[in-house]
């Protein structure tokens, strides 16, 4: 029977620079789906490739020699580096264990950030290249669907994804704590270095409205204010904005704080208490530690940042486990549907042995009767069908209904025997089942 | 009839209220609904009990403490259901169908006073008085939850230190939001409630102000309101003073209601006892 196999590499078992080599290759060389045609061995094909990892997931009837012909592609792109310098980076899974991987990935349980939400997106886009290319077929298509769903279920029934496991992630989040929206929030960043950079992309992401940029160098600041379309202001008017900007975001090397007590507190009022959100990621700190304590005004330095990201990566840790019990689950879900298709075959053959007779004795009945009418013609056409559906739908439901069961190889073979069908089932080589497009012949 | 009408919204609220507490906790949203329909089927049962009583006594049945909390309850549950269906803000049922229970239960305990029937309450103008008020109240017990809320949340964001429910409560600017617009639909029906209360006693006692307890704890509550009201519109107060002042203020109303009816004697008590 067509087993599922997956063969791939991850962060943890491959080195950057063969996982770098290896995804070049499939992009400048061939794409790995065109090469399905020349893998023998090879029924479905999906291919998956981020930075942080490369997988490729098929059936096949044969996995021995499938394995080994996806292994000899691999080696190719990464210009022949020896075989065996190649195996100890791959990991190999058949069946229901391959079945759980492809979970596992998606579900974003097997990521370097465990619970970061891009690779259901990649693991999509990537399927719909597979879809377009014709390389997937029944299983696979079934598979990544099922996918999908397993990745959606874990979302929803566990928090893995909801707590911010970056610095400037958590300050977005602590940011919307405080003010719900940040949509027609006004950002200040003081300093224009690389993390001030880092975290104004958050909060533009998550749509504030306005964002203004003071650095001691402009030319820095100019080109930072062109990046997120802010403006500019001087070093000295910093404490002029302070009544007007919601969040202040500073990173800067003074060995001095530039923002004091008495300038925030004193602008309070004028800003009709309106809370105020500072985050200071600078070492030594930007910002007087005591504004903390004036009303409606929250500070966040690095350390307080820290704390709130180890807090939720440990909470990870935890929803990760819930999600595994998940993935266990549908994998054994998935796997009683995979056995389901072991009798597909014979189902198929009962059904075209029927449908060549049924079309055969019409033939002969509507040659010896010409004066037939049109619609004469169609009524008995449509009689002949029903009673072959009619005749064939109980041994099809029986068949089915064992199909879960162990037992299910001893009633296609009596099915198969019964009616004396010709049918291949396990045999490498041979074609097979119902609406499993033969994704090869049909290219 | 009434007794087990009453008896069965007591109970509904009640596992409405453990519907939310768990709620509080778990972010299952089916769990809020169906608490929100058994609080809604309370409140049903709740209402027929009171029509039932008020049909008996020809006029609406809020003259005693145990009435007055009973139809305080009624009224606090329907204006958070209609509130929920607006605001959508689930969390709030879990602070405010507890005060529901507790003043439901509250009114159980108390004697049930029986008073002689009496022309001066088949009035509207005291439906009028008494419904505005009440209403007024409502909010105000809204207000008061979600002035809690925002010192619980308040309190983990400023102190850095995030417990089980940060998660749980929305963000500081939401329940600023929700205490303040209850303030300003509170505010003029507790005024329009008092006038009303002031010109219909000067109907029946010759003078609108008789120095009675209610009527002075009633004032000062509705100062502590209209500070609160003004200092948000002229100077922006907010946050957590403004929360603050909204859980002084429903203590206010509370001792008004309950502590004068209950401690002090006065002309307002010669018929609500």
């Amino acid at each position: 029977m067509s087993s599922i196999v997956l063969v791939g590499m991850n962060h943890r078992t491959a080195p950057v620079e063969v996982r770098e080599q290896l995804a070049v290759g499939c992009r400048n060389q061939v794409d790995p789906l065109q090469l399905l045609p020349r893998l023998d061995h090879v029924d479905e094909l999906y291919y998956l490739s981020t930075c942080n990892r490369v997988e490729f997931l098929f059936t096949s009837r044969c996995k021995k020699e499938a394995v080994e012909e996806v292994a000899c592609v691999l080696n190719e792109y990464l210009g022949k580096p020896g075989k065996s310098s190649l195996e100890s980076f791959v990991y190999v899974h058949e069946g229901l264990a391959a079945v759980s991987h492809i979970f596992r990935v998606a579900s974003s349980l097997d990521s370097m950030v465990v619970g970061e939400p891009q690779i259901l997106g990649q693991i999509k886009a990537a399927y719909r290249e597979a879809t377009e290319r014709r390389t997937v077929g029944v299983i696979l298509n079934r598979l990544l669907h099922k996918t999908f769903s397993v990745a959606k279920r874990v979302r929803s029934e566990t928090s893995i994804g909801s707590h911010a496991v970056s610095i400037s992630y958590a300050a977005v989040e602590l940011a919307r704590k405080i003010f719900g929206t940040l949509e027609d929030k006004r950002v200040l960043l003081i300093g224009a270095g690389e993390m001030v950079e880092l975290a104004a992309e958050h909060f533009l992401s998550h749509g504030v409205g306005h964002m203004t940029v003071a650095n001691r160098t402009l030319e820095r600041a100019v080109e930072l204010a062109r990046q997120f379309k802010a403006d500019t202001i001087a070093f000295e008017h910093i404490p002029d904005v302070l009544k007007s900007v919601d969040i202040v975001l500073s990173s800067t090397g003074s060995p001095e704080p530039i923002v004091h007590y008495q300038e925030v507190k004193s602008r309070m009022r004028e800003r009709r208490n309106r809370p105020i959100f500072f985050i200071d990621i600078a070492v030594p700190r930007d910002i007087d530690p005591r504004i903390n304590e004036i009303e409606n005004v929250y500070l966040y330095d690095i350390d307080d940042l820290q704390g709130v990201v180890d807090i939720n990566r440990d909470q990870r840790q935890k929803e990760a486990e819930k999600a595994e019990h998940i993935v266990a689950e549908e994998a054994l879900k998935f796997g009683i549907w995979l056995q389901t298709l072991d009798v597909v075959p014979t189902i198929v053959a009962l059904r075209n042995k029927a449908e060549g007779i049924r079309c055969g004795e019409l033939q002969k009945t509507f040659s010896q009767l010409p004066h037939l009418t049109q619609k004469d013609r169609e009524s008995i056409e449509l009689l002949t069908q029903s009673i072959v559906k009619k005749l064939l739908h109980d041994p099809i439901v029986f068949l089915k209904k064992k199909s879960a069961r162990e037992s299910r190889q001893t009633f296609s073979d009596f099915t198969q025997q019964l009616f004396n069908l010709e049918d291949g089932t396990g045999v490498c080589g041979s074609n097979l089942t119902e609406g499993r497009t033969d994704v090869k012949n049909a290219k | 009839m009434e007794s087990v009408f009453l008896v069965v919204a007591t109970l509904s609220y009640c596992m409405g209220t453990v519907g939310y507490v768990i709620y509080l906790y778990r972010d299952w949203v089916q769990v809020h609904w169906a608490s929100w329909g058994i609080l809604l089927a309370g409140a049903l049962f709740h209402g027929a009990a009171i029509a039932v009583r008020s049909m008996d006594k020809e006029h609406l049945a809020v003259t005693s403490s145990a009435e007055g909390l009973s139809f305080f309850a009624l009224v606090l549950v329907v204006t958070y259901l209609l509130v929920q269906v607006r605001l959508q803000l689930r969390i709030l049922g879990s602070f405010v169908s507890p005060l529901a229970v507790i003043f439901m239960l509250a009114s159980s305990l108390l004697p049930p006073d029986i008073i002689p029937k009496s022309g001066v309450f088949q009035s509207g103008w005291v439906v009028l008085h008494v419904s505005t008020l009440f209403l007024a109240n409502a909010l105000f017990a809204l207000a008061f939850s979600a002035g809690v809320m925002y010192l619980l949340q308040e309190r983990q964001i400023k102190h850095k230190s995030f417990g089980k429910l940060y998660n749980r409560l929305p963000s500081l600017d939401r329940l600023d939001a929700i205490n303040y617009y209850c303030l300003l639909i509170g505010f003029p029906l507790m005024t329009v409630g008092l006038l009303v209360g002031f010109t219909y006693a000067g109907n029946v006692w010759r003078s609108p102000w008789n120095w009675d307890p209610k009527e002075i704890f009633a004032v000062i509550t509705w100062v502590i309101y209209a500070v609160l009201l003004h200092e948000r519109l002229t100077v922006g107060w907010r946050g957590r003073r403004a929360a603050w002042m909204a859980i002084v203020g429903f203590s206010a109303v509370l001792v008004t209601f309950l502590g004068v009816n209950l401690v002090l004697k006065g002309h307002h008590t010669v018929f609500v006892r």
